[in-house]
């Protein structure tokens, strides 16, 4: 079946198996390979992407459920070669240490933000709650989330309308790309 | 279970473009609200928590904040997983499932939708469009589940929900259990404390009823004893917080 | 909780946002060992990291594994026509298909054999039977469910305690001559004289303590792109890797390639903490099937084959018993180890240890004697054994110890912390020889120990639990005091697999003073991209950024043993600060020679050489490098390069401590424990990046608070794997930690080159007992003395109905 998308602000189109999942459609065939899998149950959130700018878990997602969304990955975060407040927060208090699970942590504290913009420690806590991280024990996301709170970028709300960002343009083949 | 291959439909119809079933609504002494809404929405709605805060006590823990972003509370029926929070929600709050199929729209209450682990009243050609729970005054509800995890399934849960006449006694309540094959409602604990003012001996006789009527099997969340022994803890506790919000409740 | 009590460049509290950072040399950018951000990060913050599962050569096959749905069986017949048949399927490869080249079989890191596929027998619920080559990964799943398997039922073994009897079925009659689940029997200290002072001592106390089963489950599952070029003979392989050298020497013996046509390439790996230490059948079929294919054979496995098929960890069941006088004097203590190997001996430890490094399980105690007993045996579970960050086996070393310390505290009314107190080997002690052979290299205990308490305002938490105990609510104050072991070897006792564990550096300092350093272990996470080079830029003066750190690619970094069992920083950061001085004093000569002087009239600061007396004459490494590589004349035996290589084989272990202390509430109607406070005090020696320490404690933590609360690998009476998903194996969220808090002391190992000790495992290690004494202090009310993990609501609440069961 064919299905079209915005991914990162450019639109994709291609022909797949209706039982593609989201997260493999985005791995496999864009070659977006940010965005990770961890598990077969939706109780990792390695997989996590913003889809109309709400976190889901892309393993659970059908490829073909996401036609005509918008969905952004980890490299549609750092838009205009300037990272999100999120990315380098993460980078200031240590958030990461594998990476594996830091772009769905990344992405979901980018939507907490958006809605949220100074939340408190329980609600960080709270919004990754879906997310396993192995190595950080949390605390350091946690403060990587308020480092960002603290260092808004002004222009966060235009992001998304920023059209295809540069990261986003070096990874697909030019003909999947419309815009 | 399709990722997992356990299950493998032929047809598979995605149903998140039917945005019409994505409400919450007020009509008189109903609120109704769309199969297709989603668990964050209804976590969200200060409307649906100052009327039925058991929906609010139960959606914060149901599975993660990212799962329930997804979830909708017609999926969650649906799927009727004997674990799953929503329908003992449901029951206690008396609602009814409203189900449409090519020979209309019908109406049932919801302790009439479950038929079992993972069987529904909603037939092969039918769908379940909206729930709808009556608004009842000086009413209040609470929920409680302990889980091993955060976002993990229920060891056990309780649900109970009461509405109390000008004298105080309770008009009506009900109480529910997750996770220990009970089917319905607790209706002999039901049926003591009705028409008796709220008390802390009627709810350890409820938690007593709550405990022998449910038939919990052992597995990895833990023993029979130990899920019988919760059946009659949280249905103690979710009384005296349903009785202590329907007292405070200022909903006419 | 800031408070400072000694001197402050060795001892401090950290506060919740920046650390206490006494070794930085510039506040925000150290030439050397301080709060850096990590040079990993950029690449990871973008989704630019590169995992094996990111690869895609060209022309790449997916391969997926069938596994045995029961735990013991005859194998009658694989038919594999149906699954061949399916479209896009390349190649299916059975045991049979393996028998015929030889590779049915291989060898683990324990001198015992592991199937690669089934040939004979099915031993445990998961174990490979077939190999599925496709062309994507779907088809490859589609294919495994058309291998059709006839299986023949035999009784599975899964109780542990029933492994010895006569009557149990033998696992491994594989091996010739074979009739029992025997493994080995291991020893260390002295039985009679442990024996002689428990017939004297006032107070025994004994406990059955059990180590449950638990696994690493690091976020990356294992996995591996096996890339054969028949023309060159030459296998390339990517693979989840923390030891690709020993994977190198290890393939070319099982494959039979010639170990200079193999290169392992460990990309970024998601993850280890000793599941990516071992060899697995899946490695080993994606090179059969690319060396059959003629293509490049992608093998990820799923989380379930992660939890069920790969390397476990503990699973020991513990008699112990510790002896003491009435008056809190710790005597002795000894124990009687049973543990579960699962159907092969594939344990990664060193070859003289098959029971790791538990006989350090006399802890951070002065004791008169010890013995520890251990017996290994086969079962019908998944192989593996050493992993989840335990240091060998340490992590049940301490558990034990720190288990029955508190219990005797309990037993004489003593409190916990001032028992141990009373116990402590002493700072003149060091180095202290311990029962049972090993030499403790420096340590201060008590001074940790006491900042600890004064992080946790310990008699006020006393204080509050005595008002709530009161009013019937359950609070728990647990103490752990842990003593590691780290950094192995030395080469003399330690080996794996016949190979030395000493680690090898490379550093070049380039023309214009840029410096590549390579070395032989493997970040899974670590940040040893920053940390290697920090401790070349402490010992060179080139900055960090200055300095790249190349890892993980067997062609082109010098042999080592690889990351594991805490043992980057002890092993290959000597070599690496080994290898800095060796360049360092390189320079000197060539310093010499391009300021015609003697090597001997020029003194050393921070990136520079210069003559004594005259600071303004000298030349910077950037000057000297260029020297050496230009036309300077060199002196008599120095070659034109600023260059150097070191393989450093540690004269001993190092010996990290830490003190923990956490406070628990648990609710009394549902057995639900909350962790409300962690106190972490770790002493690992000079600290080379405070940020990144602070990290590693932190992760142990959370890892303590999954083993302690939630975590078990357990099997049914079929042998079926009940923990195969992370929806029955529990990894602790954000919502069941607490916001960590932690200090530290600095007690330097004498004996390593920049006195750093390692502390990738300290917290896994230290935060279990910690954490179950909390609980136990909770429930001793109610008369519980001691409850086995996991403390999950169900067993927290039989426990405190005086109903406490071992977990197996």
């Amino acid at each position: 079946m064919q299905i079209s998308m915005t991914v990162n602000g450019a639109e994709v189109t291609n022909v797949i198996e209706p039982r593609v999942l989201l997260v493999h459609y985005i791995r496999d065939v864009l070659r977006l390979t940010g965005t990770h899998w961890g598990c077969d149950t939706s109780n990792c959130g390695t997989c996590v992407v913003l889809m109309d700018g709400t976190p889901v878990k892309s393993c659970t997602v059908l490829a073909a459920m996401a036609d005509g969304r918008d969905i952004r990955t980890v490299e549609g975060l750092a838009a205009g070669g300037t990272l999100d407040p999120v990315q380098q927060g993460f980078m200031e208090e240590h958030g990461l240490q594998c990476g594996f699970c830091t772009p769905g942590m990344m992405l979901t504290a980018r939507a907490l933000l958006d809605k949220n913009p100074h939340p408190d420690d329980g609600e960080i806590r709270e919004a990754i709650s879906g997310q396993i991280c192995r190595c950080t024990g949390y605390a350091t996301i946690v403060r990587s989330v308020k480092w960002a709170a603290e260092h808004p970028r002004l222009s966060d709300n235009e992001q998304a309308d920023a059209g295809p960002s540069e990261e986003f343009a070096d990874t697909i083949p030019a003909e999947e790309v419309r815009s | 279970m399709m990722k997992l291959r356990l299950a493998r439909p032929e047809w598979l119809i995605d149903i998140n473009d039917l945005r019409e079933l994505d409400f919450i609504l007020r009509n008189g002494d109903v609120l109704r609200v769309g199969a297709m809404t989603r668990h964050a929405t209804l976590l969200e709605s200060a409307e649906v928590s100052r009327l039925f805060p058991i929906v609010s006590d139960a959606e914060r823990v149901i599975a993660d904040p990212t799962v329930r972003n997804r979830g909708t509370i017609g999926g969650s029926l649906c799927q009727a997983d004997p674990a799953e929070d929503l329908s003992t929600v449901c029951e206690v709050l008396r609602g009814s499932a409203v189900i449409r199929g090519p020979r209309g729209e019908r109406v049932i209450p919801l302790t009439e939708f479950h038929q079992g682990p993972y069987e529904t009243a909603v037939a092969q050609n039918e769908l379940l469009t909206e729930v709808r729970f009556p608004i009842r005054p000086r009413s209040g509800s609470a929920y409680e589940k302990v889980e091993r995890r955060v976002g993990d399934w229920a060891i056990v849960a309780a649900g109970a929900a009461m509405s109390l006449a000008d004298d105080g006694t309770m008009d009506d309540v009900a109480m529910g259990l997750t996770s220990v094959g009970l089917a319905g409602t607790v209706t002999e604990a039901e049926d003591l404390l009705r028409g008796k003012a709220p008390s802390e001996e009627l709810f350890v006789e409820a938690g007593r009823i709550a405990a022998r009527a449910c038939d919990p099997v052992a597995d990895q969340r833990g023993p029979v004893d130990y899920k019988r022994h919760l059946a009659d803890e949280l249905t103690r506790r979710v009384l005296r917080r349903a009785a202590v919000r329907a007292t405070d409740s200022q909903e006419g | 909780m800031t408070t400072i009590t000694e001197a402050p460049e060795n001892v401090a509290a950290e506060g919740a946002h920046h650390p206490a950072n006494p070794a930085a040399g510039d506040a925000d950018r150290p030439v050397g060992h301080g709060r850096l951000q990590r040079k990993e990060d950029p690449r990871f913050v973008r989704g630019k990291g590169r995992y094996v599962d990111d690869l895609a050569l060209p022309g790449m096959l997916h391969g997926a594994i069938l596994r045995s749905p029961v735990a013991h069986a005859r194998l009658v017949s694989v038919d594999t026509s149906a699954a061949l048949a399916h479209p896009g399927v390349v190649a299916v490869i059975t045991g049979k298909d393996l028998q015929g080249l030889g590779l049915a079989w291989m060898p683990t890191l324990s001198a015992d054999v592991q199937a690669v596929l089934a040939t004979d027998k099915v031993r445990f619920h998961g174990q490979e039977i077939a190999f599925v080559v496709a062309e994507d990964r779907y088809a490859a799943r589609d294919a495994l469910e058309l291998v059709e398997v006839e299986y023949d039922i035999l009784p599975p073994l899964t109780d542990v305690r029933k492994a010895m009897d006569p009557d149990a079925p033998v696992i491994r009659d594989d091996l010739e001559g074979r009739t029992d689940n025997h493994i080995f029997d291991w020893e260390a200290g002295n039985k009679a004289e442990t024996d002689a002072v428990f017939a004297s001592a006032d107070v025994i106390v004994s406990q059955e303590i059990v180590y449950p089963r638990v696994h690493p489950a690091p976020m990356e599952t294992c996995g591996a792109v096996a890339d054969f070029d028949p023309v060159e003979g030459a296998l390339t392989l990517y693979e989840t890797s923390q030891a690709p050298h020993a994977h190198r020497t290890l393939f070319a013996i099982v494959a039979g390639i010639p170990e200079h046509k193999i290169r392992i390439v460990s990309p970024d790996i998601g993850g280890g903490f000793g599941n990516k230490v071992g060899i697995y059948p899946g490695y080993v079929l994606a090179v059969v099937g690319s060396i059959v294919t003629g293509r490049p054979v992608k093998w990820m496995e799923d989380r379930s084959e992660n939890l069920m098929s790969t390397s476990f960890a503990r699973d020991y069941v513990m008699q112990g018993e510790i002896a003491a006088t009435k008056d809190g004097k710790i005597l002795a203590i000894r124990t009687n180890v049973l543990a579960d190997h699962g159907a092969f001996n594939s344990t990664a430890q060193p070859t003289k240890y098959p029971a790791g490094f538990f006989h350090i399980f006399t802890g951070s105690y002065d004791l008169k004697a010890a013995h520890c007993a251990v017996t290994g045996v086969y079962t019908n579970k998944a192989p593996g054994g050493v992993a989840y960050a335990c240091s060998f086996r340490v992590t049940e070393a301490v558990y034990l110890v720190e288990r029955l310390v508190d219990m005797l505290a309990h037993r004489l009314e003593i409190d916990p912390a001032e028992l141990r107190i009373r116990n402590f080997i002493q700072p003149d002690q060091f180095p202290y020889a311990n029962k049972t052979g090993w030499e403790y290299d420096s340590g201060e205990y008590e001074r940790a120990m006491r900042l600890s308490m004064e992080i946790a305002g310990y008699d006020e938490l006393r204080r509050e639990q005595a008002e709530k105990r009161a009013r019937g609510e359950l609070m728990g104050i647990g103490i752990s005091f842990f003593t590691e072991t780290v950094g192995a070897g030395p080469r003399k006792h330690m080996d794996i697999v016949g190979l030395g564990m000493a680690d090898g550096a490379e550093l070049r300092i380039h023309p214009t003073g840029k410096a590549v350093v390579r070395i032989s272990v493997q970040s899974q996470g670590q940040g040893h991209e920053t940390t290697f080079a920090q401790i070349v830029a402490e010992e060179i003066g080139i900055p960090p950024e200055d300095i790249d750190v190349v890892h993980g690619d067997t062609d082109q970094t010098p042999f080592g043993l690889g990351t594991y069992g805490s043992r980057s920083t002890p092993v290959s950061g000597a070599a690496v600060a080994l290898v800095a001085r060796k360049v360092r004093e390189k320079a000197r000569f060539i310093a010499a020679a391009m300021l015609e002087t003697r090597p001997e009239d020029l003194e050393w600061e921070k990136g520079r050489w210069f003559v004594k007396g005259d600071p303004s004459i000298g030349k910077t490494l950037a000057e000297i490098a260029m020297g050496a590589h230009g036309t300077v004349a060199l002196p008599e035996g120095i070659d034109g390069n600023l260059d150097a290589e070191v393989t450093y084989d540690p004269p001993n272990l190092t010996f990290p401590f830490g003190a923990y202390i956490c406070v628990v509430d648990v609710d009394p109607g549902t057995g639900h424990v909350t962790v409300r406070r962690f106190i972490a005090v770790d002493d690992c020696g000079t600290r080379i990046n405070p940020m990144i320490i602070e990290g590693q404690v932190h992760g142990g933590l959370a890892d303590g608070v999954g083993m302690a609360l939630m975590q078990i690998i357990e099997f049914d009476e079929e042998g079926n794997c009940l923990g195969g998903s992370f929806m029955d194996y529990l990894i602790p969220t954000a919502m069941e930690v607490p916001d960590w808090e932690t200090g530290f002391t600095v007690t330097p190992s004498p004996h390593h080159p920049i006195g750093a000790k390692g502390v990738g495992e300290s917290a896994t290690v230290g935060s279990p007992p910690a954490i179950v004494n909390a609980i136990v202090d909770a429930l001793s009310p109610l008369g519980v003395t001691h409850m086995d993990m996991p403390c999950t609501p169900a067993r927290v609440w039989a426990a405190s109905q005086g109903r406490a069961r071992p977990p197996i």
